[in-house]
């Protein structure tokens, strides 16, 4: 259960975004989360809630838009996404590939901030 | 009185600051010529065994030295230790995973000289190990006999975050009814082309192979470093 670190990565880096850019609260955040990750979307929304009290966060939203697993297929030449992360080939040729190309984001996109 | 909330891009990832500490150990590991192996599995897999076989092999012409994470005891590096090479435990209190931070708090001040190999066993974990960088050159996966073919299926994430497949405890395969080639087809579906290795701690088997394709991997390493 690493989610509830991870979330407290995301607190400490919205907070020190907000600060840097003189704000006081934050409404919202904003991730990108792949599906290659290694984190569980549901985890984390719980460990969110947790570590938010008592910050600039308390009350804030996450909004997580999950990055779907797009490999480049050696024989196609082009990004394709995968038909699940248990078969790691082309969708159209079947050719598989180690090649990931996106699903590992964990990315902090935006914040919704005001004073 | 609250004013319209403003929508600021940050863009950064929410790992970076365990990349950071990777990418800085991975050029110092680099720098000193070690070549960094990581084992991950679940509990159980025969991490320690496989390593205490490994280590006692290679020390006899190798610098090795090995890291060992655990939540809370130090008896792999108890066990470790009778391979005679350098061993230091981690151990991580509540943290499910190794983090490249502890990986850097254990090297600092460890003296133990120039170094050909370095191990470093994670916490037996097959969720939390795949999202942390911890500096390595390769990533070995453990998957044992006794655990069932469908492993790679059910965790595709590490297994695709790994370099190399290990199946151990083949000294058990056919009490544990364990079908090599399904395990092989699952594998090769989830991370496509990661070369497979089958050993026995308990017997021997393929421990040699193995170690000798980590020793060319090393040597391809040096090579891609001088040219």
């Amino acid at each position: 259960m690493h989610e509830l670190s991870i979330a407290m990565s995301i607190v400490e880096m919205a907070e020190e975004e907000c600060s840097a850019r003189g704000y006081t609260q934050i409404r919202a955040v904003h991730l990108r989360l792949g599906l290659l990750s290694g984190v569980v979307k549901e985890a984390l929304l719980s460990s969110y809630d947790m570590v938010c009290k008592s910050t600039l966060l308390e009350g804030s939203q996450l909004l997580i838009e999950e990055v779907p697993v797009e490999i480049l297929c050696p024989k196609c030449e082009v990004p394709r996404r995968v038909p699940s992360i248990q078969w790691m080939c082309c969708p159209e040729c079947g050719t598989a590939t180690a090649q990931v190309v996106q699903g590992k984001e964990l990315e902090l996109v935006a914040l919704e901030i005001s004073e | 009185m609250s004013t319209e909330p403003r929508l600021v891009t940050v863009r950064k990832n929410v790992l970076k600051q365990n990349d950071v500490i990777a990418r800085a150990l991975r050029e110092q590991f680099h720098q000193s010529g070690v070549f960094v192996v990581s084992l991950v599995s679940s509990p159980g897999s025969g991490k320690t065994a496989l390593l205490e076989k490994m280590l006692t092999l290679l020390a006899t012409r190798s610098r090795v030295a090995a890291l060992v994470g655990d939540l809370a005891t130090e008896n792999d590096a108890a066990r470790l230790a009778r391979s005679r090479v350098p061993v230091k435990q981690i151990i991580t209190g509540t943290v499910c995973h190794l983090e490249a931070a502890m990986v850097k708090n254990a090297l600092d001040g460890w003296n133990v000289g120039p170094l050909e190999f370095l191990f470093i066993e994670n916490v037996g974990n097959l969720v939390c190990p795949s999202s942390y960088d911890l500096g390595e050159n390769l990533r070995l996966i453990l998957l044992s006999v006794t655990e069932g073919e469908d492993k790679p299926l059910k965790y595709p994430t590490i297994f695709n975050s790994a370099d190399l497949a290990v199946v151990t405890k083949m000294d058990l395969l056919h009490a544990a009814d364990f079908h090599e080639e399904v395990a092989v087809a699952n594998i090769n579906a989830v991370r496509p082309g990661m070369p497979i290795w089958k050993v026995s701690a308990k017997t021997g088997e393929g421990i040699a192979d193995l170690l000798e394709f980590l020793k060319s991997q090393r040597s391809c390493t040096q090579v891609r470093a001088a040219v």
